[in-house]
């Protein structure tokens, strides 16, 4: 190995890979980054909704522990991160709508209410004329909805710069190439290859590749994450001044079994998203993508039609076969993982960020996320062409 | 049952549950219910699966040696349905397809005219066809005359759970058929594709009600009993119906229990 040697080296500058780095150089640790564009990744397209109350599905019980732990800290985490760096993440306690627009649509949302109260958790059932009083640019045919003050939200664009700042101020140093290929040394993880050909050298190594997690050539077939790319196609508009403040918070329906949300920034930026498809690594805005989006968006929020649409893309959310994350160690002596987020990155960050810090200085997984770990999964589950 | 193959565009099948993946809260779920469901033939939407991509769900049926039944779910003209068998023919090497053509969004309803004129495409061009219809039977007929391998009409709209609205339809339908009729779309559980076998269907197809109930492995379970249920049940014959009881003890030669009391 080269002289350019870490305590740890984070794979992979995403929001996942930016916390972990930072945690874990705050707590003294040499720590790198490997990654061609640093705060890039699935964060760029993402919404940023924080909502543990309004994702709850049924069986994913446990995920919701790390979930609502995640939220907890966002305060903290959130106030620490503009302190450190100086700058806005549009952090925004908005709360959430989630409303019906007919009778099937109100019969589902009605069992999420249940479910949400067996799971202790805050939502208050409204009926149609309540949603629109608290939010008057919803369509007259709302049928009810359910109020979640506790999901608020994020910018995930702002929130990778403040990450890759705060990583800048506290010693993370940056190697702006992809990771190429592991070293493993006599059975341990022992740093990457990039591929301009530098060898980077590491105590531990995090892999924290968001979809692309499970194709790093070197990584042996049975400790290779089970991550595929789950494509989710996301729109901006902006809401021009006249207008504001246009939704007052998270706005959100499934409309004919499609999921659909309108989620409104201070800025004026409102993101409606988002796509569920199961194309490998496509991240083509397709016709359709757009038009489902807008027809859903439209029969929710008349309004919307006219304002500017400002951008359109697809990201890739990093599935796992359970929909929850991979944190911790391998089979692999060495090789630690921080992946498989899919739908809840943006949410998890602050506790991926203190559990895998945890888990780097102190060679111990914390409770709490003990039941995310990797060795989870029996085999390899997914293989993924390169 | 080993004794009773379903034979399907020329393959023999010992499960008579074609499975549907849509709706599946995640792909570690949908593997548990595909397990418990015993089915060994899946569809798949093509224009939502990269099937050039493994990773995900085709991954799934590869491991668990399930045969993958391309499906052509969003189409609304036969020409887009054409295309698109011929795309998944070409990316998976099967000439099986479950033909769907959709004639409008809110009732998910075939369109019949569309749905012919793809089927007789596709049958020229030597595809196995299994196309999804009204359940009118002369419809049904009209798409065996083309040459479809099977029939698959609709119990109630994709998804709606409604079970079969029209059991009467159904009976017309397998009475004149030749070739396999199969339920699809409208169960919503169990007692309604037990009602499906026993009005002669040779199998049923769901999705829904596995995929988006509280516990879909359970209901996979479910599901499974049921069909093997309502196809013993149709092979046993039931009883006709009466008007009035018929005791199902013999009231004759019975033994005296009370030696007080002679018996008649």
């Amino acid at each position: 190995m080269s002289s350019r040697t870490s305590d740890v080296l984070v794979i992979g500058g995403g929001i996942i890979g930016l916390v972990t780095a930072w945690r874990a150089a705050q707590r003294g640790l040499a720590t790198a980054v490997v990654d061609p564009a640093p705060g890039g990744g699935a964060a760029r397209v993402a919404a940023g909704m924080l909502a543990a109350v309004t994702e709850l599905h049924y069986g994913e019980q446990t995920l919701l522990g790390l979930n609502l732990a995640s939220a907890r800290r966002y305060p903290d985490f959130a106030a620490e991160l503009t302190g450190l760096t100086g700058q806005d993440l549009g952090y925004r306690r908005c709360g959430t709508l989630a409303v019906a627009l007919d009778a099937d649509d109100r019969a589902h949302l009605r069992e999420l209410h249940a479910l949400q109260q067996q799971s202790g958790l805050e939502s208050e059932w409204l009926s149609g004329r309540e949603c629109r009083r608290l939010e008057p640019m919803l369509a007259p045919g709302v049928r009810g909805g359910l109020r979640v003050d506790g999901d608020h939200q994020i910018d995930p664009r702002r929130l990778a710069a403040a990450l890759v700042t705060a990583c800048e101020r506290t010693g993370v140093v940056f190697h702006r190439d992809w990771a190429e290929r592991l070293e493993v040394v006599r059975g341990r993880a022992a740093g990457v290859v990039t591929r301009a050909g530098a060898a980077l050298g590491a105590g531990q190594v995090v892999l924290a590749g968001g979809s692309l997690s499970g194709r790093l050539a070197g990584v042996p077939d049975d400790v290779l994450p089970p991550v595929r790319p789950v494509k989710g196609q996301v729109l901006r508009l902006t809401v021009p001044a006249r207008y504001a403040p246009f939704l007052s918070r998270t706005v959100r329906a499934v409309v004919r079994g499609g999921n659909v949300y309108l989620v409104p920034r201070e800025n004026g930026e409102l993101v409606v998203g988002a796509t569920s498809e199961e194309l490998g690594w496509d991240t083509t805005v397709t016709a359709g993508g757009v038009y489902e989006l807008l027809r859903d968006a439209h029969e929710l929020v008349p309004g919307i039609t006219e304002l500017p649409l400002t951008e359109t893309r697809a990201g890739l959310r990093p599935g796992s076969p359970d929909n929850a994350p991979l944190l911790g160690p391998t089979r692999l002596d060495g090789l630690l993982l921080a992946t498989g987020h899919y739908r809840n990155g943006v949410l998890l960050t602050p506790v991926t960020g203190d559990v895998m810090a945890q888990l780097l200085t102190g060679g111990e997984l914390p409770e709490e996320a003990r039941p995310f770990t990797p060795r989870r999964f029996g085999t390899v589950l997914v293989e993924q062409t390169a | 049952m080993a004794d009773d193959p379903f034979v399907l565009g020329g393959t023999a099948f010992s499960s008579r549950l074609i499975m549907g993946t849509g709706g599946a809260p995640s792909l570690e779920v949908l593997e548990r219910a595909l397990v418990a469901s015993g089915t060994e033939l899946t569809t798949v939407a093509m224009r939502r699966v990269d099937p050039g991509v493994r990773g995900s769900v085709l991954s799934v049926l590869d491991r668990l040696g399930i045969r993958v039944l391309p499906n052509t779910a969003g189409c609304f003209t036969a020409g887009e349905a054409v295309l698109t068998a011929r795309l998944a023919r070409e990316a998976l090497g099967t000439s099986l397809v479950k033909l769907e053509v959709i004639a409008d969004e809110r009732t998910l309803l075939p369109d019949p005219v569309e749905l012919l004129d793809a089927a007789e495409t596709l049958v020229d061009d030597g595809f196995t066809v299994l196309p999804y219809t009204n359940d009118d039977p002369v419809l049904a007929r009209r798409l065996e005359d083309v040459g479809c391998a099977a029939v698959m009409p609709l119990g109630s709209p994709i998804g709606s759970g409604l079970g079969i609205r029209n059991p009467h339809n159904f009976q017309l339908i397998v009475e004149r058929a030749r070739v396999p009729v199969i339920l699809d779309a409208g169960a919503g559980t169990a007692s309604d594709v037990a009602l499906a076998m026993e009005l002669g269907c040779a199998g049923v197809m769901l999705a829904s009600a596995v995929t988006r109930a509280r516990d879909p492995e359970r209901m996979a379970h479910a599901m499974r009993a049921g069909v093997e249920a309502g196809r013993l049940a149709r092979l046993a014959g039931r009883i006709p119906r009466r008007y009035l009881a018929e005791a199902s003890s013999p009231a004759e030669g019975l033994a005296v229990l009370d030696p007080e009391r002679p018996a008649f």
